[in-house]
């Protein structure tokens, strides 16, 4: 095991992908010269120069559908937005022509694609630099969709999503680029799509959390303890395909689950798994899933608006203690 | 013709590699600033100490409140308008007042000079209830909708259409109104700005959109990102365009009362290419390894508050001591506007959830 940044477990999968193939480049806003926006491409320039690292000018319809046409072309592209927030003015390549022309061409057309960036809030950014994007791609069909929450698994994936032959969304978290930890050193590491995490093994409650949530839900986890509550800490780390075995197994065990999620509620990630869990464990459910989610509200900026905007430890303590009723 | 060596192939630019070593790299070329005096542009000497305060008012303005994030006041992006002055002031003083402002999340001295406060600006910086857009906006959001100032925003490019909006419903109504919608260099590739031009033309929108050419868009050159003269981009469309310098106040000004009256006169939309320089890093983390300390060093000798303090001594409009005497007052505003924002409160938790609908109990899902 190494002890890496996110940012260099990101990086690491997107070199040696690089290294090993030669159809895949990096585009996207100062990836190149300025070695990325959060340092997460850096020295890639100089190591495979102006044809596989570029810098784009900011015009995101663009410059992703033109990594549509070069995957569909026989490229293996990775798209890099500054963050999600900005890949909404691409929308219409990702939904409308990445998920959509492998199907609408009889399966003439191939779409080896990764978009990949920064989602969710970073601080106080305000309104428009505030969204999760995860469960909106989710919903989409021909898409998939890597939320991760630790460098570990961010290596293993983003190598999956580089490999994968459809287009696939890797997102990341503005907050964690600099977040340690350990990363595999195994040669070639690679964790398949569609595959989970228990992450924190517990008896009493199951937490369903990804991305930068897992984080929080690992904070109430330690909290609760202190309390008597043993939790389960579930990673899906893939939000399409979602692993739901995982989530049912550890569901038929504790008889609770708690989802937490880093979006609005109306039709969330959260909403999709507490459907899934009532018609696929309904009789081991020992109360009604609870979700954590954010208000169905704009991000404010004011520090302590934004504070009571974002899920927090407190919000999961609160959830869990009304699955296993001890308020 | 030799065929291309496979290492040849980049996507860089064209024209990279061919700077002259040794040469001080310049982000924007101005144009020559104009030649009138304020007399002759229609302006007075009281027209003239107001400019003076307003653009100092704007530096000393974003001074503090740099103080005041590193200092850990406040959090998130802060993108400071330094070096650009004259283009808000120039621009102000020339419209007439119900003119609609519209501009980037480069905002703060469009917002000054539209009337917000000092008070309410430093305010909205530290996220406090008293500030103009109530703490819900911060840095990249200040607005005053009353004074016609139609706010800051965050998406590059994002509202480029919406200054064609709001010129639009200004033709409809036939209230005599024109608008004037800011955006940074970076902003011309994208295509909403191609969109809304074609439009624009096509509709005879009254309509001015400018672009602060201040060199740069994040770490990346004008000449790195965008192909051909930026202004350039309006003949595309069969659009009036101008090059202005950014630098000096009277240039700026001369430019916006002559195209302002011709895009109200004739409703037709024009383009202005605005050449300037941003002093400061793209926001506050930036190490700006992209551009030389002597390139900056070129452009802050040709400040355009300097240049027009200049202006005001050798012509005899103020003395020493009366200039020194706006600069205390100004300092003591933007003083007192550091204490009233640190006093004020954060907006009452329950103010989450206002401002979302129309409705005084709008429907939240849960
Ligand atoms: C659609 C979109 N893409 C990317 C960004 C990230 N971003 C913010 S500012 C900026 C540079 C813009 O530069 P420019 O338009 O020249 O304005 P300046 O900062 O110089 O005022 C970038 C890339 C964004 N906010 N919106
Ligand atoms: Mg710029």
């Amino acid at each position: 095991m190494a002890e890496l940044q996110f940012r260099e477990a990101i990086r690491e999968a997107i070199d040696e992908e690089m290294a090993r193939e030669e159809k895949v480049f990096i585009m996207g806003e100062e990836v190149a010269e300025y070695n990325g926006a959060y340092k997460v491409t850096e020295g890639l320039l100089d190591k495979y120069g102006y044809k596989r690292v570029i810098d784009t000018p900011i015009s995101e319809l663009g410059f992703s559908g033109i990594g549509v046409g070069a995957a569909m072309n026989g490229l293996r592209p990775i798209v890099e937005f500054m963050t999600f927030n900005f890949a909404v003015l691409a929308a219409d390549q990702i939904i409308n022509h990445a998920s959509k022309a492998g199907y609408m061409t009889g399966g003439q057309i191939t779409m080896p694609i990764v978009f990949r960036g920064a989602n969710a809030s970073a601080g106080q950014l305000g309104a428009t630099h505030s969204v999760a994007f995860d469960s909106m791609y989710a919903h989409f069909p021909g898409l998939k969709v890597i939320y991760t929450s630790e460098p570990d698994d961010a290596k293993g994936l983003l190598k999956s999503a580089i490999r994968d032959d459809n287009p696939v969304l890797f997102m990341e978290s503005e907050q964690m680029y600099g977040m340690k930890g350990e990363v595999s050193e195994e040669e070639d590491y690679i964790i398949p799509i569609g595959k989970g995490k228990v992450k924190r093994e517990g008896s009493d409650v199951t937490v369903v959390a990804h991305g930068k949530m897992y984080h929080v839900a690992k904070q109430a986890a330690a909290q609760l303890e202190k309390d008597g509550v043993d939790v389960e800490i579930i990673d899906p780390r893939t939000v399409k395909p979602l692993d739901l075995p995982l989530i049912v197994e550890s569901i038929k065990k504790t008889n609770r689950c708690v989802v937490v999620d880093e979006a609005h509620p109306f039709a969330g990630f959260a909403a999709e798994i507490g459907f899934l869990i009532q018609r696929e464990a309904f009789d081991y459910l020992d109360a009604p899933v609870q979700r954590v989610t954010l208000p169905d509200v704009n991000a404010p900026f004011a520090k302590n608006l934004l504070d009571a905007w974002l899920p927090s430890p407190k919000n999961v303590i609160d959830a869990v203690n009304q699955v296993t009723y001890r308020n | 013709m030799a065929k291309k060596k496979k290492d040849d192939i980049n996507f860089a630019p064209r024209g990279r590699g061919t700077e002259k070593d040794g040469a001080v790299q310049k982000g924007v070329d101005l144009p020559k600033p104009t030649k009138k005096k304020h007399k002759s542009l229609g302006l007075t000497e009281d027209n003239l100490k107001a400019m003076y305060e307003q653009m100092y008012l704007q530096r000393r303005f974003e001074e503090r409140a740099m103080q005041q994030y590193q200092k850990g006041k406040f959090g998130g992006f802060l993108h400071l308008y330094i070096g650009q002055e004259a283009v808000s002031t120039g621009t102000v003083f020339a419209l007439n007042d119900d003119d609609d402002i519209i501009t980037a999340y480069r905002d703060h001295g469009w917002g000054l000079c539209r009337g917000i406060t000092a008070n309410e600006g430093m305010a909205e910086l530290f996220g406090k209830k008293t500030g103009c857009s109530k703490g819900k906006g911060g840095s990249m959001h200040f607005a005053k909708t009353e004074n016609h100032f139609w706010g800051g925003y965050g998406i590059v490019g994002g509202h480029i259409p919406i200054g064609g909006g709001l010129a639009f419903a200004n033709k409809y109504n036939q209230n005599g109104r024109i608008s004037a919608t800011f955006f940074g260099d970076g902003a011309v590739d994208q295509g909403a700005l191609h969109e809304t031009f074609n439009i624009a033309n096509l509709w005879g929108l009254p309509a001015i959109f400018a672009v602060e050419n201040n060199g740069y868009s994040m770490g990346t050159a004008a000449r790195r990102h965008t192909v051909t003269e930026i202004v350039d981009r309006a003949k595309a469309y069969g659009m009036k365009s101008k090059v202005v310098n950014g630098m000096d106040v009277f240039s700026v000004y001369e430019a916006m009362k002559e195209v302002s009256e011709e895009v109200r006169e004739n409703s037709e939309p024009y383009f202005l290419e605005i050449r300037t320089y941003r002093y400061r890093g793209h926001s506050m983390s930036d190490p700006q390894k992209y551009r030389t300390k002597e390139e900056l060093d070129e452009y802050q000798k040709i400040d355009p508050i300097e240049r027009l303090k200049t202006y005001l001594k050798d012509n005899k409009i103020m003395k020493d001591e009366e200039i020194q005497e706006i600069e205390d007052k100004v300092e003591q505003e933007v003083l007192d506007a550091v204490e009233f924002a640190d006093n004020s409160d954060f907006p009452d938790e329950s103010e989450l959830y206002d401002d979302m609908f129309a409705e005084e109990e709008p429907y939240f899902h849960n």
